[in-house]
């Protein structure tokens, strides 16, 4: 068995660190890993695999998923194509789906921050009971710009809310995973908020569409900028990786650039 | 250079005068700022420790890291944490700015927090939980101080590991009031923050450069590299998360402003300054030189006997009158000429004509013709 998944560990895994067969089942722990992509290229993979591989890291490992821009049928149908059952781990508890896609914070008369507030006070009860028994939890957002959306457009309050979902991190050592699109921020003056996030990313993967343009074979490239951070179990130093990729129906393939036959 | 910072942050203010301050900035393409932070912190803290210092303790305002962090790295480089509690003092306004987990947090969560083995000995904390209140929390700041320190003469310094996240949260006006406030209290001797420029509008970094004493700017190593360009320059953007160029303006009392540069290199043990570019640049400089089968560079001998050799000029001088020939005249003719007639001469023939005869009438002048076309070879 041990074998057999090492065999299947992609360059992804590997700039991840889910390869290292350490002490340390997921070495998201305490860590935010932000993902951006861009129109030409999704990256909504990424967060699919990543959650493949959470559910495989560790028997009791959970799964805390905000969902701003699809619902939990769309996403159990992709999981399932890639060999794991949200459904069955709904139901086992290791599992959560917070469906936020009708989400919309009060107006701007009353106050923004009660609506994130209750937000994040829904996602701090689901983490504490999980905390007790001391399992590995992983907190998942696929589109921060609909919570931006849900937010009435204030950058401050979802920043707001990341921040506190980064004390998480540090709090119950959490993994904290977030999806963003890059080039929606293009327009000079409103750059403050995936900037502030970059700055609080401990892991950045960004996904582009080939310089070269497009091609039959590749999809496109990820960036994975590891930063040296200083957690619980260490400090890990800066790595930088970059490879291509390409999305198949039941799982990517990921290889260094010119080594696609 | 980093050094002279921290000796000035040790020193403290002066009687009658402000608290020097420092504001630490950085961007997105060298995001070290923190590093620098830590590294100021430590060197601090070290001197407090040894009372070699004005300040007799530090208080950490804690925007951007758990407190948590800030035991974990006095720990992990050899400071007393068990002690720290004379000394150090963490403001937390991390955990919860806005007080939102006031409303959820239970007390199991503080049971938890204190019997995980890994915070057993931690830094005495208190926490903020207003943070857009600006003017309270200065007045919190200097409690905490006098709680370090007493009530006597004896001074405290203040850290800030975000000015940024302050920004956030309350406006430009009352961040300026908050460090004026600090700069001009008497309990405090030196004020250091970080602040990520590239957050703000230009003002709010004019700012707060115009009320700190030093500027201590953290920059890509090469600033051109963006690893959005493409693949070409990735090498480039990768040499940028190892090392940094570290520019440091500090303003005398007096107005002058100086300002000095050197370069960081980042690793697994923290920041490593290394002052001289010029060292790095001779190394540069050798290792561009092209690999040849000849010598291109002189050994010591060779130096000192090419400094031996006298150059035709330098024959000149001992004892004999100086004579350089200057391409017009001989040398003879110089040497005569004080001779009338000769120079008369010269003065006739200084007139000028040129006096041309064509060779033949059938030649047009300027022709074409190849004049050696009816050579036969």
């Amino acid at each position: 068995m041990m074998m057999m998944e090492q065999k299947n560990w992609n360059l992804l895994d590997e700039a991840l660190g889910f390869h290292s067969n350490n002490a340390n089942p997921w070495p998201l722990c305490g860590r935010f890993l932000l993902v951006e992509d861009c129109v030409d290229t999704s990256a909504a993979f990424v967060l699919h695999h990543i959650l493949k591989r959470a559910f495989s890291s560790h028997p009791s490992s959970a799964v805390l998923f905000l969902a701003f821009s699809h619902p939990f049928s769309h996403y159990d149908r992709v999981l399932r194509k890639l060999g794991c059952n949200l459904a069955a781990q709904r139901d086992n508890g290791r599992f959560f789906f917070l469906d936020m896609l009708m989400l919309q914070c009060p107006d701007e008369g009353k106050s923004n921050h009660d609506g994130l507030a209750s937000v994040f006070e829904q996602i701090e009860r689901v983490i504490t009971v999980l905390h007790q028994d001391k399992r590995p939890i992983s907190i998942m957002v696929d589109d921060i710009s609909f919570l931006e959306v849900a937010a009435n457009g204030s950058s401050n309050d979802v920043l707001n809310l990341l921040h506190y979902c980064h004390t998480l991190t540090s709090d119950y050592g959490c993994a904290f995973i977030a999806l963003d699109h890059k080039d929606i921020y293009l327009n000079g003056d409103r750059d403050a908020i995936i900037l502030e996030m970059e700055y609080l990313a401990d892991i950045l993967v960004k996904a582009e569409p080939l310089a070269t343009g497009l091609a039959k074979d590749v999809h496109g490239q990820l960036k994975v900028l590891d930063k040296e951070t200083q957690h619980q179990y260490g400090i890990s130093a800066i790595k930088t990786h970059n490879f291509h990729f390409k999305i198949k129906e039941n799982g990517i393939e990921c290889f260094y650039p010119g080594t696609k036959i | 250079m980093a050094d002279s910072i921290c000796r000035t942050l040790r020193d403290g203010a002066l009687e009658g005068e402000l608290a020097p301050t420092l504001t630490i900035k950085d961007s997105l393409a060298s995001p070290f700022a923190f590093h620098v932070f830590s590294h100021i912190l430590l060197q601090l803290s070290s001197h407090v420790m040894a009372q070699k210092s004005q300040s007799q303790g530090i208080v950490i305002v804690a925007l951007s890291q758990s407190p948590s962090s800030y035991t974990a790295l006095l720990k992990r480089n050899g400071v007393d944490v068990t002690s720290s509690s004379k000394w150090i003092h963490v403001l937390d306004c991390y955990t919860d700015p806005l007080g939102w987990k006031d409303k959820t947090r239970k007390p199991v969560n503080v049971v938890t927090n204190v019997t995980d083995p890994s915070h057993q000995i931690s830094l005495a904390t208190s926490s903020y939980k207003t943070v857009k209140d600006v003017d309270k929390l200065f007045s919190v700041i200097t409690e905490l101080g006098r709680g370090l320190v007493g009530e006597n003469k004896s001074r405290i310094c203040v850290a800030i590991d975000s000015l940024s996240e302050l920004l956030r949260h309350a406006s430009l006006q009352s961040v300026a009031g908050l460090l004026s406030n600090l700069r001009s209290h008497d309990q405090i001797s030196s004020i250091f923050g970080l602040l990520h420029s590239d957050l703000h509008e230009e003002r709010a970094v004019a700012v707060l450069e115009y009320m700190s004493s030093m500027v201590a700017s953290v920059d890509p190593y090469h600033p051109s590299a963006d690893v959005q360009k493409g693949c070409l320059e990735n090498s480039l953007y990768e040499q940028n998360f190892t090392k940094g160029k570290f520019n440091v303006r500090s303003k005398r009392r007096n107005g002058r402003v100086r300002v000095t540069c050197e370069e960081f290199k980042v690793g697994p043990g923290g920041i490593i300054f290394t002052s001289g570019s010029s060292v790095d640049g001779t190394a540069i400089a050798a290792g561009l030189l092209p690999k040849v089968q000849f010598n291109l560079q002189l050994s010591e001998k060779e130096r000192i006997d090419r400094s031996n050799v006298v150059l035709p000029f330098e024959h000149q001088g001992n004892g004999e009158p100086i004579q350089i020939y200057d391409g017009r005249r001989s040398l003879e003719e110089n040497s005569s000429e004080a001779n009338p007639t000769s120079s008369g001469k010269k003065e006739d023939s200084g007139m000028g004509e040129i006096i041309y005869f064509r060779d033949s009438d059938d030649e047009m002048p300027d022709s074409d013709e190849d004049p050696d076309d009816d050579l036969d070879i």
